[in-house]
């Protein structure tokens, strides 16, 4: 069966996912849009093949990520290499810390123990222990040394074990981290990351399956983008590192074993803009993070049944890239939203209010949000799986919207 | 740890230091609850503490230095030392007075939190460090900001929000930052600028060992009595001594956090002594007396900038004024506060450099009429400088302003013109 789907999708992929080459050119033909991405040359072939291989084969495996697939198609790609998501954003890393000797890592067993997902393995033996600091357990006053030190000419990589910690420092991210640019008439920038792994994992029960991206969003001075797979997290995390605004990076715990094959080249990917999954006709599905998977494999779904969806990875949650998800409301007049984030006041509620706003007139139907259930997230595996959005619950919106 | 103030110690200590009270004698259990009504029990024996205390580390007691140096008749201070720190004094008084007034008239709003009386432990401190060290303070920064440097008229511009101001108008009396004279805040929640001056002393770090330039800054970071109850404090503590940062903690304990008592919010009301729990050197100093701070201090730069770490000051001060111009000040006992007003800094300098002929009344008269044509002018730079216009809304949120996103039209909201005029909608 899921050789099936492997063939349908690699076809239907294969022939739909011109993606990078679209965007690519789509991009240069727009008049007043700085160009802030360097899209790797040879992208063209190896883009269409690890991206149609790799998701088929993800869904194949029912995105239990901690399985690392092999891609077999990859043959057929000449440059590049393939590695997991947690070594592209590792590659990242390492790579803006060897440019600029301001850049450092501080965070909870980031140094000796190599990142609680190993994110910064092999980093502190390379930099040292001041470069890749170990910090005792202080959320808190940690996140505010690295706010000191970016306003004083570091460039701090701040990683929080897990998102959820970050509550501990929510004083630091939203007046020091947002504010003090402001405050300060310009005078000081902050140019940190906060990055860390969140969303909902394989029951690790309420504290740590939270997303908190619905509490960060509406903080003035920060922008937050969601990486969801190894070509996006490597060029997110070196973009951010060279943004001067502070950049929340949020990573997924269930991604990190993503294969892909990436670029040799050296690339970024542009913070404030949304990537384009899947061209299609019938539906914009906007979603970030792991959900992207989620409704890929709904996407197959959808496809047999005879629809086809526009997919849309926001990636920047904050702010949003109204540009191409407007373009893309006003081709298919349908807009679904699907994402991990709670029901109120989540990113989904967010992005319903800005479409509403601003492509009213395009739409046929209301824009619908699937969002997790808002309730704290359950330790047993059954109830964990009603609380997030599942690929039926996709295919059933879809199938409502379309009628 | 109450049965540390153990009355068998012989009391020293000048008559101004002699308390309304008795000192405590404690016998367990100690009191549970201390009312403000109570005066802090300072017992001169004390200031002997921070020896034992300081048997780990070299800072040395302020009494034995003060006592040392008059032995060997040489004076604390030169003659221009002392008309420096004079004229900070009186620089820090007459701006703080102004500000007062400016507030009653209308010219300024909000939270504005007043120095008089502590004036000791910022000139004490500031005085002693270079443009390249690095100052953090809380919401009461307005002569931490004056003493590293940051002009008169920019900190009263910033203060009736005009474009002038240090912060263009929209930091506030609160938020008072220098980059060029390394300011660094102004925070308007107490401890959270703790955090960002360790960063500053990491940086400092990390410069000498990670950059390998020459870098021996310093940072100081100025708190009160209440956040020392707040973990944020507690957490910079451990850093900074666990990664010997170059930072020197100045706790102003006026003994008041708005109108709570430091005893009845402390379970050891001695915030010195936290210093060594965290393996750093803890000091109590009396801070209404500039040049027993300025020795303190001049000893726990020096350390820093060695690179032994860090020091934890105690300045036992105290505000004139309520905690803010809105405060009321209906708590503090009148008897506290007639105690304290006899023990003003710069009363107390002024009579220091007199008696010890190191100025004549008439130089630092003039000094006092400088400083005040100076805080006139501020006043009326201040005035006649324009408030911000419209379009300066949507400037400094992002360093970068791309941070405002892609529009519907493709383009980046910062490159429409109405964002410009600050009437766009982001």
């Amino acid at each position: 069966m899921s050789a099936i789907i492997h063939g349908a999708g690699a076809a239907t992929a294969l022939s739909t996912f011109n993606s990078k080459k679209l965007v690519a050119r789509s991009r240069t033909n727009l008049p007043g849009r700085s160009k802030r991405c360097i899209v790797a040359a040879g992208s063209d072939d190896g883009s269409k093949s690890f991206g149609s291989s790799s998701l088929s084969l993800r869904h194949s495996h029912k995105l239990i990520a901690n399985n690392a697939v092999a891609t077999k198609a990859d043959t057929s790609a000449t440059t590049g290499h393939e590695l997991l998501l947690f070594e592209a954003l590792q590659e990242g890393l390492e790579e803006e810390m060897d440019r600029d000797p301001h850049v450092c890592v501080m965070g909870e067993d980031v140094g000796h123990y190599g990142g609680s997902y190993k994110v910064t393995k092999g980093l502190a033996d390379k930099f040292g222990d001041l470069r890749v600091l170990d910090t005792p357990i202080c959320e808190n006053a940690f996140t505010g040394m690295g706010i000191g030190a970016a306003m004083t000419d570091l460039r701090p990589v701040i990683e929080g074990m897990n998102m959820g910690f970050l509550l501990l420092a929510f004083n630091q991210i939203s007046n020091n981290c947002g504010m003090l640019h402001y405050t300060s008439g310009g005078q000081f920038t902050i140019p940190v990351v906060i990055r860390g792994p969140g969303g909902v994992g394989r029951q690790l029960g309420a504290e740590h399956s939270q997303r908190l991206e619905s509490y960060f969003q509406s903080i003035p001075g920060i922008q937050m983008v969601a990486c969801s797979t190894p070509y996006n997290a490597k060029g997110l995390m070196k973009a951010a590192i060279r943004s001067e605004n502070p950049v929340i990076l949020f990573e997924h715990v269930l991604l990190y074993n993503l294969k892909e094959k990436i670029p040799d080249e050296e690339y970024i990917c542009n913070l404030e803009e949304a990537e384009m999954v899947r061209p299609g006709e019938h539906i914009t599905i906007l979603t970030y993070s792991r959900m992207r998977y989620h409704v890929m494999q709904a996407a197959k779904t959808l496809v047999n049944k005879g629809y086809d969806p526009e997919v849309i990875d926001i990636r920047s949650l904050k702010p949003f890239d109204l540009y191409t998800i407007g373009n893309s409301v006003k081709k298919t007049h349908r807009v679904l939203i699907v994402e991990e984030c709670m029901r109120t006041g989540g990113i989904g509620a967010s992005l319903t209010a800005a479409i509403n706003e601003n492509f009213h007139d395009y739409l046929d139907a209301p824009v619908m949000c699937l969002s997790s259930q808002d309730v704290p997230t359950p330790y047993a595996g059954t109830l964990e799986e009603w609380t997030v959005v599942q690929p039926a619950q996709i295919v059933t919106a879809v199938e409502q919207l379309c009628q | 740890m109450a049965t540390s103030f153990s009355a068998t110690l012989p009391l020293h200590g000048s008559q101004e230091n002699r308390l309304l009270l008795p000192p405590i004698r404690l016998a367990p259990p100690p009191p549970s609850f201390l009312g403000s009504t109570r005066s802090l029990t300072v017992p001169s024996s004390r200031r002997l503490y921070h020896a034992h205390a300081a048997r780990r580390s070299p800072v040395v007691g302020v009494q034995e230095v003060v006592k040392e140096k008059k032995v060997t008749n040489s004076l604390l201070i030169t003659k221009e030392e002392g008309l420096v720190l004079y004229e900070d004094m009186i620089l820090g008084r007459s701006f703080e007075d102004m500000c007062a007034q400016m507030y009653y008239r209308g010219k300024m709003f909000g939270f504005v939190h007043l120095y008089n009386g502590q004036e000791a432990v910022s000139t004490g401190f500031i005085k002693l460090l270079t443009q390249s060290d690095s100052v953090v303070s809380t919401y009461r920064d307005h002569v931490h900001a004056l003493s590293k440097g940051v002009s008169a008229r920019a900190v009263m511009s910033e203060l009736f929000g005009k474009v002038t101001g240090c912060c263009r108008g929209q930091g506030g009396s609160m938020h008072m930052f220098s980059k060029e004279h390394n300011m660094l805040g102004g925070f308007a929640f107490i401890g959270e600028g703790i955090p960002v001056a360790t960063g500053a002393a990491f940086t400092s770090k990390y410069k000498r060992e990670v950059l390998k330039q020459d870098c021996d800054d310093v940072t100081v970071a100025f708190f009160g009595d209440g956040t020392c109850n707040n973990g944020q404090f507690y957490e910079c503590l451990n850093m900074a001594a666990l990664y010997k940062l170059p930072i020197i903690f100045v706790v102003e304990n006026n003994l008041w956090a708005i109108g709570m008592s430091h005893l009845r919010s402390t379970s050891d009301p001695e915030i010195w002594k936290k210093g060594p729990a965290f393996g750093m050197p803890g000091v109590h100093v009396d801070g209404m007396d500039v040049l027993k701070v300025r020795e303190v201090a001049k000893e726990a730069v020096t350390r820093a900038r060695r690179g032994e770490g860090p020091t934890l000051v105690e300045c036992e001060t105290y505000r004139f004024r309520g905690h803010s111009l809105a405060d009321p000040d209906e708590l503090r006992d009148a008897a506290e506060k007639a105690k304290y007003a006899a023990r003003d800094p710069i009363t107390a300098l002024k009579k220091y450099l007199v008696e010890n002929k190191l100025a004549s009344e008439g130089e630092l008269k003039t000094i006092e009429k400088k400083i005040d044509e100076l805080v006139e002018e501020a006043v009326e730079f201040a005035d006649a400088s324009p408030q911000p216009g419209r379009s300066q809304l949507l400037e400094n949120v992002f360093a970068d302003p791309k941070g405002f996103g892609i529009g519907p039209d493709g383009r980046y909201r910062c490159e429409d013109p109405k964002f410009t005029e600050g009437t766009a909608q982001v």
